[in-house]
Order: structure tokens, then C-alpha cells, then sequence
């Protein structure tokens, strides 16, 4: 039955044969109906997506308010971004949270998987899993919402601070200067440590049991075998979990909308919030295209620096 | 096989982390259900069940009307997102053609940038096609963002059917748009599943686009809606906890059916503002 030839384009239908400019197998063959097919998803793609982001660099090379005439910036809104200090600081404000929606939850997750490499098996593990993975599904409209009363003045928080004896400690959380970011900045680990432990339980349970057997052997105790099985084991699935939570920290917008607005004063402005605010309050759009660009600029970089960071499989 | 110490451990792990997961939400909930006069401006626990909650957040909120507009504009980028997907996925995957990888590559630009990237100019442009504040502008470019993911899990799908089945159909006398939906598409209801799924969940929860193109009451779309509502009740959190339940309601219902697709969707990498 299965003899071995090459793919011949014996089976093509010979009223198509002449059309074909080079004869080869299924995927060898020239077909213009691909572009047909492609066709209709390419020119939403272009008209609602492509476009609009080549037309975001020209637009931040303009002083534009977005209503009367543009004159041309050239690169001024980009040297307002290195020169102003609130712009800076938004900037500075992306990278402590990634801290916490990227740091935090990949280093627990990880030690807590590296106790657990055998939680996949356990009874009830997909009804853990499905628990843990929640916050990741519901509106971050309503996740701001629960974590805005978590927070509040007589919230949750300060309520427990008041039971043990902690009530110099209570205050404002959100609406403090020096506890505003992270209170927000722990919103995203409560977000991101669900999917990161989902990723690595099920990235566990992935590993060969023969390499712990083996880690026994050898007379590894709990930390060598983290090191030696563990970790090694679990490289494609900390690429993915590092990918995805410093890409959320960076684009958060609608959690800090919702919470703080940016404040108190500038103490919670994030990038994409002043490109929002920038293009849609103040009237200054060409500097919030700026902003913007730099901010898709560093996204695509960090995303190929974490895939390049990945050590190569031997 | 497992010690008893190692199953003790992990199950409390487990279940410190999937109390910490839902007791945030789990506290909007028994918010919404207590009744007004124990209304803070927190969590609390009713000491009776009360839906009045609901019934006022549903009129007074107009949450009816929000969650008309976020059915219809998520159905419609749910579907428009389908079909598009299936018909390019089989392109890049069963055609060839001159700049193929160039066009896929284009594609998955839309995957990596964020939406605040492309929304400044897409506003100015619909603005002046008279198109804002209408679905259209909450459609059309879900739908493009959506795509950018769709085609690329379609196409990674029609390429891990076996070539044979494909040839077989073609030696039959199938042509290309029977083999994609007699064969290709029923076979893959599992991914289609999927994709539906998770861009159900981003359309439904989207909070930008809304936010940027409507401002017109009766267009709002459920988390924008709530977003206007939480800054006029910031006192009466039970109202607001019962708006919240019915926003974040569809998806989690989904959920519970269709976890297993939301999850391995989601961590394979998908990214979506």
C-alpha cells in the first residue's frame, strides 16, 4: 500500500494543468485563488489596523491638536518624551510594574511549582486550575472595581489593618502618593501569578519523571533538583509566561483609568494612559503619537529580547 | 506514589492561591446579593439574600441597553472574525503564492502592537468618515484585531491536517472550497472553538475602543458603561457589585463550559490588549 514516491502532480486535474507555471507538489504549486482567499481578512487587517499605525508615525511628526491645522515637529515630540519629566517618569512608573506583573509572579509561581512538581496529578487538578486561572477572564473593568473597595478608606484592607492592632498603618491606598503605584502594581501579581502557576504546574507534570528519579539518585536534595530538572524543564513555558505578563504590565491602561486616573498627581501615569490622555483630553496628539510609538517600539523589543534570552534546546 | 507530605503540601498551595484568586470577586458577589440598607462602601455579607441589587443597577444603570450593544457588536466580531479567519488560515496554509510569508508576516504585526497604537488615527479617521459612535467603529476594528490572531491559529490548524486527507478529497474531484468546508472546517471545530471563545472574551471586555469611540449613552458597551457607572455610585457599592456580576456574568459562564479552551488558547501564547 504505502509505496514511497516522490509527489508527482499526478492527481491534478488536467483542465487546471496549464495554469500551473511550475509543476511540484500540493504546496510547490502557484495559485493565485490563494490571494482570493486572503482577500477580505487582509483588507480589514489594513484599513483598521495597518494603516491607522503608519499613519500614527506621520501623525508624531506633527504639533497637531487634533482639530485645527498641524505644523510640522519633526522629532520635537520625541525629544519632549527624554526631556519631560512627567513623560519620563510614566515611563519609569512601566517598568516597577512590570516588576509586579512579570517579576513577582514568575519567581513564586516557580518556587511554588518547584514544591509541587507532581500537582498535575492530584485529584481535583483541573478544578484548581480552572480556579486559579479566573482572574485572567473576568472584565478588568470589574477586577478594578473589586480591588478599588479592597482599598478603599473603610475598605477591606484597612478593616483587617484595624482588627490587629494596625490602624497607624490604614490609610487612602490609591489616593496615597507613596502606595498608590503599588497598590495598583499588586492588582497585576494578583492578575498574573493564576496564569504563570498554571503554566508551570502543566509545564511539570510535562518533564520526564525519570530526570526526578534520576536527581534522587544522583543524592539531590530539594533546591539541586529545582536547579537541575526543574528549572531546565520549564524554559519554553517561562518564555511564554515572561511574554505575556511584561506585555500586560506595559499596556495596562484600563486598571489604572478606573482606579486612579493617573494620580494622585502624575504618581500612577502610566505610557498608555498619557498616549489616552494626551490624544483625547489635552489635545495634544501628535505628542501622544509619539508616545505611543516609542511605547510599540519597546513592546516588540522586549518581546524578542525574552524569545532571544531563551536558551537554545541542545 | 506521591508522599503524603508532598500531597498535603501541594493541595494547600493550591488552595491558598485559588482562595486568593476568587475572593476579591467572590466579595463583589455577596455584595451584590445584600441588601441596600447594609450598602458600605465595601465588601459586605448579606444576612439576607436580596436581588433588589440587580433589578435597580438593571434599570437605573441601563445595563439592558449595555448589554444589547456589547451582544451585538461581540456576535458580529465573533463571526466576521470566523469566517475571514478560516478563508485566510487556508490561504497562507494551503496556497502558494508570490510574497506569501511576506503577507503572513504583515498579519502578525496586528498581534504584537497594542491597541493604543492604532486608535489615535483609527478615531480621526472614522471621525471623518462620520463613522464614530456607530457599531460599525467597535466592529470593524475588533474584527481587524482579532484577525491579526484568528488567521494565525487557522493557519497553524489547516497545517497540521494530514496532507493525505486533503489529497484524497482533491483526487475525488473536490474543489479547493469543498475541501475547506466539507473537510477542513468540520474537522477543526475544536480550534474554531477556541478562537471563538477567546475573542468573544476580548470583544466582550474590550474597554479602549469604547471608551475612545462612543459617547453617545445608548451605544455604550457593558464595561464602559459600568466604568461611567462606578464614577456616579462610588458610595452605594452593592449597586455597583450587582453591575459588575452581570458584566463579567457571560464570559464566566463560558468559562465554566468551555474552561479547557479558554486556558490552553490563552497560554499558547496569545496576546491581546
Amino acid at each position: 500500500m504505502a509505496v514511497t514516491t516522490p509527489r508527482t502532480p499526478a492527481h491534478k486535474r488536467p483542465a487546471e494543468a496549464p495554469r500551473r507555471r511550475r509543476p511540484a507538489g500540493r504546496r510547490g504549486r502557484i495559485q493565485a485563488k490563494g490571494y482570493l482567499y486572503l482577500l477580505p481578512a487582509f483588507t480589514v487587517l489594513a484599513a483598521f489596523l495597518l494603516v491607522p499605525l503608519g499613519q500614527l508615525v506621520q501623525i508624531s511628526l506633527y504639533h497637531w491638536d487634533g482639530l485645527s491645522g498641524s505644523t510640522w515637529a519633526g522629532l520635537a515630540n520625541y525629544a519632549e518624551i527624554a526631556r519631560s519629566p512627567q513623560l519620563r517618569a510614566s515611563f519609569v512608573h512601566s517598568l516597577v510594574l512590570i516588576v509586579f506583573y512579570a517579576v513577582v509572579p514568575t519567581v513564586l509561581a516557580l518556587m511554588l511549582a518547584g514544591v509541587t512538581t507532581r500537582a498535575a496529578r492530584l485529584r481535583g487538578a483541573s478544578f484548581f486550575r480552572a480556579v486559579i486561572f479566573l482572574p485572567q477572564i473576568v472584565a478588568m473593568v470589574v477586577t478594578a472595581t473589586a480591588w478599588t473597595a479592597i482599598y478603599a478608606p473603610d475598605g477591606v484592607l484597612n478593616t483587617l489593618l484595624r482588627a490587629i492592632g494596625l490602624k497607624s498603618v490604614t490609610r487612602a491606598w490609591l489616593g496615597d502618593f507613596g502606595t498608590a503605584l503599588p497598590a495598583v502594581g499588586l492588582i497585576g501579581t494578583w492578575l498574573e501569578i493564576g496564569l504563570c502557576l498554571v503554566l508551570f504546574i502543566s509545564g511539570i507534570s510535562q518533564i520526564p519523571r525519570e530526570l526526578y528519579e534520576a536527581a534522587k539518585v544522583d543524592g539531590a536534595g530539594a533546591v539541586r533538583e529545582f536547579f537541575a530538572v526543574t528549572l531546565p524543564g520549564l524554559r519554553g513555558q517561562i518564555t511564554v509566561a515572561l511574554t505575556l505578563t511584561v506585555i500586560a504590565a506595559l499596556r495596562t491602561f484600563d486598571l489604572v483609568y478606573i482606579t486612579t486616573h493617573g494620580g494622585p498627581g502624575d504618581s500612577t501615569s502610566l505610557p498608555a494612559f498619557e498616549v489616552y490622555n494626551r490624544a483625547f483630553s489635552t489635545g495634544q496628539v501628535g505628542s501622544a503619537c509619539a508616545i505611543a510609538v516609542v511605547l510599540t517600539l519597546i513592546i516588540l523589543l522586549v518581546t524578542y529580547a525574552i524569545t532571544k534570552l531563551q536558551p537554545k534546546e541542545d | 506514589m506521591i508522599s503524603r507530605r508532598e500531597r498535603a503540601l501541594s493541595y494547600a498551595i493550591l488552595i491558598v492561591f485559588a482562595a486568593l484568586a476568587t475572593l476579591p470577586l467572590i466579595g463583589v458577589l455577596t455584595s451584590a446579593l445584600a441588601p441596600r440598607s447594609q450598602s458600605s462602601a465595601s465588601f459586605s455579607w448579606p444576612d439576607r439574600l436580596d436581588w433588589g441589587n440587580f433589578s435597580e443597577a438593571w434599570a437605573e444603570g441601563h445595563f439592558a441597553t449595555y448589554l444589547a450593544s456589547s451582544v451585538l457588536v461581540t456576535v458580529s466580531v465573533v463571526l466576521l472574525t470566523a469566517v475571514l479567519a478560516i478563508l485566510a488560515g487556508y490561504s497562507f496554509a494551503h496556497f502558494t503564492y508570490p510574497c506569501r510569508s511576506l503577507l503572513f508576516y504583515t498579519t502578525l504585526i496586528g498581534l504584537m502592537v497594542p491597541p493604543e497604537a492604532f486608535v489615535i488615527p483609527l478615531y480621526f479617521n472614522l471621525r471623518s468618515l462620520g463613522l464614530t459612535d456607530s457599531y460599525w467603529s467597535l466592529i470593524l476594528p475588533q474584527t481587524a484585531q482579532s484577525l491579526a490572531f484568528g488567521i494565525f491559529w487557522m493557519r497553524n490548524f489547516f497545517r497540521s491536517v494530514p496532507s493525505s486527507v486533503i489529497e484524497a478529497a482533491r483526487l475525488d474531484g473536490a474543489s479547493d472550497w469543498r475541501v475547506l468546508w466539507q473537510i477542513l472546517v468540520p474537522s477543526g471545530r475544536p480550534a474554531l472553538v477556541t478562537m471563538a471563545m477567546l475573542v468573544f472574551m476580548w470583544t466582550w471586555n474590550e474597554f479602549l475602543l469604547p471608551l475612545v469611540m462612543i459617547t453617545n449613552e445608548s451605544k455604550r458597551t457593558a464595561p464602559l458603561g459600568l466604568a461611567f457607572f462606578q464614577g456616579e455610585h462610588t458610595t452605594q457599592f452593592s449597586l455597583l457589585a450587582a453591575a459588575s456580576v452581570i458584566v463579567a456574568l457571560p464570559v464566566v459562564i463560558l468559562y465554566v463550559f468551555l474552561q479547557r479552551h479558554f486556558i490552553s488558547g490563552m497560554l499558547s501564547g496569545a496576546v491581546k490588549g
